[in-house]
């Protein structure tokens, strides 16, 4: 179990983080950049201080402002994955992976280097300088050098955000079977949800130096607790005001005169936040019938039309900015093309309210 | 008429190496090839070249052992009155030589402000072998902490701290990171500082005299001939130019094959 409190400023940034990893999970630390994310790991692995702080691993204190312990990070066995790896440029591959075998007699460190090498399929790269290899070898040859030492507790830095769209997934899989393996607490930073829906088992949203919610992925995106992590998780985001409706669902007035929209989660009242995804969105043409109240309904002008692999993005104009995501057949059905004028429909039950 | 700037930039290239390498050039045309060789064997000549030899080489030693962890103290750290600190170390860059010289009298001479300690220690520096190379170290040894300063602060920092996470203290991490990844700026230091030292002859005349056999460097062996020996003194300069012309390929070299790290850490 890796325990962090700890409270740092730094100029105008502020960070107040309080978080425990079990071992053999991995906690995603999820947010936009400048949130704090990679200061949180850099506490953790002893390279930052923090202004007040505790950091504890298992039995051991590596961190107590309170009590003057600050354990230097060389004696933490912390492994740490940098954002862009960190591979010394003047070692060979297998001199970089057994750096931290000091414990080992120097014949056996290369021996052993190999193996773990061998592990990531990277044995015949040994000999090799890290300038000569691609991201997506370089990225198994920092995984490897952070094992090599059997850490206590592993440190992952936007892992995969130095690889192309190609590599990425086979990498973020063979990530994910790496992490189950090492059986220690992992905190992973990264800016992309979906990157830490994959390789995080739970997902700890962060903002502005602090946590703002945590949870499964699927939690976080069925129930996001604030705006920032309902747009956050990918979903669009609208505002207006909310008022009791027929039949247990809540309406709510859109701002920007875009009508009205029910969402099946009751409500009191008030200002609110309307959550939906991008694919739970269909358009249908401007003089479409009306499929029941449970049907929300919405004019809006079609802003800007991206194919995006299979399915199309389709910007709307709503009095508030919407995107829909559609299969590339019903965009052509419906002829959509910036000016167009349709109508966006989703489920009442769809749309998550979200208190503002 | 579009051309017209880069055949000014051609033209100023141009003029610098002819300025530049005319007269190198002429201290080898000068002089008969056999002369050269005969002016090696004149008395003081040998004497002079390897007192330079010597003096230089124990000043980089105290330079790059001191120098080294000096810069990297100014390189990764901030602390109060650093700024000061880089400004001081720059000073003796833009100091004459002979002020160098006086200075070093009245801080180390007999009646200077540690005269009296160094008497005491029983080391003789004025006049002295020793004093040149306390010359050669005060006058040189800038020209390689700020390089290997420049260096160490273009090192990346997540490299030294990578090394702390796999275990290294700051110490190996010094060792076996920084001073590797900036090798070829640390190189390229020592060979200005040589560079400098070499040809260093002001201070020293000021603070060590000019002695044959004990003091008298071969620049100041020049000096000496010029009066007397145009020819001579040639002959001379002809070997310290070559000397040095050996002495920067050679560090070039090595940072050549230093490049592939320091390109990656760029």
């Amino acid at each position: 179990m890796l325990r962090l409190e700890a409270r740092t400023r730094q100029g105008d940034f502020e960070l107040d983080l309080t978080l425990e990893v079990e071992a053999g999970r991995c906690l995603a630390l999820a947010g936009p950049s400048g949130a704090g994310k990679t200061t949180a790991l850099r506490i953790a692995a002893g390279l930052i201080r923090p202004d007040a702080g505790r950091v504890t691993c298992g039995e051991q204190t590596w961190l107590d402002t309170t009590h003057g312990i600050d354990v230097a990070p060389e004696r933490r066995r912390c492994g740490y994955v940098f954002q862009d790896y960190a591979l010394f440029p003047h070692l060979r591959v297998w001199q970089n992976v057994a750096y931290g075998l000091r414990e080992l007699p120097r014949s056996q460190r290369r021996r052993h280097a190999e193996t773990l090498l061998e592990r990531f399929g990277m044995r015949e790269l040994a000999d090799a300088r890290p300038a000569t290899l691609s991201g997506g070898e370089r990225q198994r040859v920092a995984v490897a050098r952070a094992l090599a030492r059997s850490p206590r507790a592993l440190m992952l830095d936007e892992p995969l955000s130095a690889l192309d769209a190609r590599t990425r997934a086979s990498a973020a899989r063979e990530l994910g079977g790496v992490l189950r393996e090492a059986g220690v607490p992992t905190l992973l930073v990264t800016h992309d949800f979906a990157e830490a829906a994959q390789l995080g088992d739970e997902v700890g949203v962060i903002d502005a130096g602090s946590i703002v919610q945590r949870g499964t992925a699927t939690e976080l995106a069925a129930k996001p607790r604030s705006p920032f992590v309902a747009d956050f998780t990918g979903a669009v985001v609208v505002t207006g005001q909310a008022r009791a409706g027929h039949d247990g669902l809540t309406v709510v007035d859109l701002d920007g005169g875009a009508g009205t929209a029910s969402s099946a989660e009751p409500h009191a009242g008030g200002r609110v936040a309307l959550s939906i995804y991008p694919w739970e969105i269909t358009l249908l043409p401007a003089t479409g019938q009306a499929e029941g109240s449970a049907q929300n309904r919405v004019a809006a002008e079609v802003v800007s039309v991206t194919a995006v692999g299979s399915r199309v993005r389709v910007g709307l104009e709503a009095g508030q900015p919407l995107t829909a995501e559609v299969t590339q057949t019903a965009a052509d059905a419906l002829g959509l093309v910036p000016g167009a004028r349709i109508v966006a429909s989703w489920k009442a039950a769809a749309t998550r309210l979200v208190d503002l | 008429m579009r051309a017209w700037f880069p055949a000014l930039l051609v033209v100023a290239l141009a003029a610098v190496l002819l300025f530049l390498t005319l007269p190198l050039v002429a201290v080898f045309v000068n002089v008969p090839p056999g002369r050269l060789i005969a002016s090696l064997g004149e008395e003081g000549a040998l004497d002079a070249l390897w007192l330079s030899l010597q003096t230089s080489g124990i000043a980089l030693v105290i330079i790059l052992v001191v120098g080294t962890p000096a810069a990297y103290l100014l390189a990764t750290r901030s602390f109060r009155g650093r700024s000061a600190a880089v400004t001081l170390i720059e000073l003796p860059l833009v100091l004459p030589p002979a002020v160098a010289g006086i200075a070093l009298l009245a801080a180390l001479g007999p009646g200077g402000i540690l005269g009296g300690l160094i008497e005491d220690a029983g080391v003789g520096l004025v006049f002295e072998t020793a004093g040149v190379v306390v010359a050669l170290t005060f006058v040189a040894s800038p020209f390689y902490i700020r390089q290997a300063q420049a260096a160490f602060e273009s090192v990346d920092p997540t490299l030294l701290g990578a090394s702390r996470t796999l275990g290294a203290g700051e110490a190996e991490t010094f060792v076996r990171i920084a001073i590797p990844t900036a090798r070829a700026g640390l190189l390229s230091g020592t060979a200005l500082a040589w560079g400098r030292a070499l040809g260093e002859f002001g201070a020293t005349l000021v603070f060590a005299g000019s002695f044959q056999g004990v003091t008298q460097t071969a620049p100041l062996a020049i000096l000496e001939r010029f009066g007397t020996d145009f020819t001579a003194a040639i002959a001379l300069s002809a070997v310290l130019v070559a000397l040095s012309a050996a002495l920067l390929l050679a560090v070039k070299g090595l940072s050549g094959s230093a490049a592939p790290g320091s390109r990656a850490a760029a």
